[in-house]
């Protein structure tokens, strides 16, 4: 199985359903939450990689917090953006894949 | 009214401005992520915040407060990336900060030249190489608790938990309230060394007792939900070609050396790892402050490090959990604001460092790790180098400086700057050439987070006034 989204109307946390926030991801519309990380929306969709390292093995998210690089993504042409630390915006084109130099 | 800068917004950093605020200095706290709390209380987006978020933490109502306390009375400024400290003689350093989305490119720069400053950056886990875990599926344990506390996404649905320490035990918890199903943990330290580090002298924990509560809760969960519980075992491989499917259990000796022939395959689609946690030295590394052998910054009974002005508190000074954190970061705080600490304060800081011993003695890194990883094992994420690459050319050049072997392998070069691979580096290189030059020196990094050149360069034209906290009026 893949990574997924608790389902709001299903979470012992319940929280607050902050609307949905629809972002493109390599030309794909994907929808999350209103308030998560591109990371978040990313692995809540399901997806465990978006990139490769020097050797062309694949990478997603490892520390979560900022500091291993593994996340790396294009945020509106903007490269280099760590998934796990930036908001997405309703909107954001996320670009994924690209070959680490 | 003596200026007090925080840079941190986690338990340690939100304690020391709420003491220092008491003790009447003017506080300005910089905190890089989206909200304060830190590591233990990420919590979800305003907007998406839960009627049973307390559920997800303990101590929530004491984050409540002062969270409330320090945003009325305290300059909190989020988004607020400090990147270098420039050392100022006898006094704190001056820090440069860029306030905006992370990785961004418009942020705006600021400079702060405090009376004092307290350096509360926290610490990030380390993980062990084996081979795999450089595979999608595989976590941090943190990860896997960010993901869960602060974005509601279950990592997987059949996970294991691995490592060592009692900060596996929350992991699972959260797991499972993501709907996950945890199909064990595994304790890398053995029955006889989590006996010597946890049962001598137990009155002496009876002090933390709300730390026994908390780790009972978890037992319990893992109870309820039959979740397997080893001890002496780990991950040594995590099998796959695009992601995590299976890995491979083993046992290990008192020394984690792997015990042949104990090897059992489980499946699973995601794995947590966390075999103990280093601090995020950067920035008192840069301002001179000293640390010591294990890489934690030197501090004083009041938390003073060794440069003037300059405190700090929480994980950077000694891994013990948020309670420690708070007690050593309301230390920090009154004595940065002038004011003698509260003995209450330094009462707390003594029990749970003793707690902190203990969770050392039983779980701190053995070296027979480096039987799990093969030659071919990734030790460095970012640019593909192997464990054998780098043990080949130590042992060709017996070289015991750090920065040949990186020139010559590229180890700790790439965009995390051996952020995660420079203490497992460093232990490889012990043991092939027998001593390091400069221990610890993988963690230096003057530039402590990402700046783009346009922004560094933006910040040349015109050149920015130092200026003193600012008040809060100035900065809504
Ligand atoms: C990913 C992770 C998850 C954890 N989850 C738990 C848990 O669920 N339960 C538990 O008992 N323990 C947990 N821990 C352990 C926990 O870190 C500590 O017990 C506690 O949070 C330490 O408090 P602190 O204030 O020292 O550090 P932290 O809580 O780490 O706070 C440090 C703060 O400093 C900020 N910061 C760092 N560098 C900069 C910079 N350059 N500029 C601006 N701000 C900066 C960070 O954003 C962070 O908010 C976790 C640790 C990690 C790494
Ligand atoms: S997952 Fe490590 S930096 Fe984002």
């Amino acid at each position: 199985m893949n990574p997924r989204r608790v389902p709001v109307e299903l979470d012992p946390v319940r929280p607050q359903d902050s609307g949905p926030l629809t972002v493109t991801l390599d030309g794909e519309e994907v929808t999350g939450q209103a308030g998560q990380t591109v990371a978040g929306i990313l692995l809540g969709a399901g997806r465990v990689s978006w990139r490769t390292s020097r050797n062309g093995r694949p990478r997603g998210v490892f520390c979560g917090i900022g500091v291993c690089f593994d996340c790396l993504v294009t945020v509106n042409d903007l490269p280099d953006v760590r998934a796990c630390q930036r908001r997405a915006q309703e909107g954001d084109v996320i670009t994924t894949g690209v070959q680490d130099g | 009214m003596a200026e007090v800068l925080i840079i941190g917004g986690g338990p340690a950093g939100m304690a020391a401005a709420a003491a220092a605020l008491e003790a009447g200095a003017r506080v300005t706290v910089l905190e890089a992520g989206y909200d304060l709390g830190g590591q233990y209380w990420r919590h979800l987006a305003d907007g998406r915040s839960g009627a049973n978020e307390a559920a997800l933490h303990h101590g929530w109502d004491t984050f409540l407060e002062l969270r409330r306390t320090i945003t009325e009375g305290c300059d909190v400024v989020l988004g607020a990336h400090v990147w270098a400290v420039d050392r100022n003689d006898d006094a704190p350093p001056l820090v440069h900060v860029m306030v905006g989305a992370p990785d961004g490119t418009d942020r705006e720069p600021r400079t702060y030249a405090p009376d004092r400053l307290v350096v509360a950056t926290g610490g990030q886990e380390r993980t062990l190489p084996f081979p795999g875990w450089d595979l999608p599926g595989v976590f941090t344990a943190g990860a896997a608790q960010a993901l869960a506390k602060g974005e509601r996404v279950a990592v997987g649905q059949r996970v294991l938990v691995a490592g060592a320490g009692p900060f596996l035990l929350p992991v699972v918890t959260s797991l499972i309230q993501t709907g996950a199903t945890v199909v064990g943990v595994a304790e890398a330290s053995g029955p006889r060394r989590l006996a010597r580090g946890w049962l001598p002298r137990p009155w002496e924990l009876l002090g933390t007792r709300s730390k026994a509560t908390e780790l009972g809760g978890y037992v319990q969960a893992m109870a309820r939900h039959r979740v397997p519980y080893w001890t002496g075992r780990t991950v040594v491989e995590a099998h796959g070609t695009d992601r995590v499917r299976a890995v491979t259990l083993a046992g290990l000796d008192d020394d984690w050396t792997r015990v042949p022939g104990s090897e059992r395959v489980i499946e699973v689609d995601a794995v947590c790892v966390s075999h103990g946690f280093v601090p995020r030295t950067e920035l008192a590394t840069a301002a001179g402050c000293a640390v010591d052998e294990n890489g934690f910054v030197v501090v004083d009974h009041e938390q003073r490090t060794t440069v003037p002005g300059v405190f700090s508190a929480g994980e950077l000074t000694g891994i013990g959990g948020a309670d420690l954190s708070l007690a050593e970061g309301e230390i920090a705080g009154s004595a940065a604001a002038g004011r003698p600490p509260r003995p209450q304060a330094l009462e707390k800081r003594r029990r749970y460092a003793t707690f902190a011993s203990r969770m050392h003695a039983a779980h701190g890194i053995r070296p027979g790790w480096q039987t799990w990883a093969t030659p071919e094992t990734v030790l460095c994420r970012c640019e593909d180098v192997t464990v054998g690459e780098v043990r080949d050319i130590a042992a060709k050049t017996g070289a015991r400086g750090l920065r040949s072997l990186k020139l010559t392998t590229r180890a700790g070069l790439g965009p995390c700057q051996g952020r995660t691979c420079g203490r497992n580096l460093e232990d490889i290189l012990v043991v092939e050439t027998g001593g390091l030059m400069q221990a610890g020196r993988t963690s230096h990094r003057p530039i402590a987070t990402p700046v783009r050149l346009g922004e560094l360069a933006a910040t040349l034209t015109p050149a920015p006034a130092p200026e003193r906290a600012p008040d809060r009026e100035d900065h809504p």
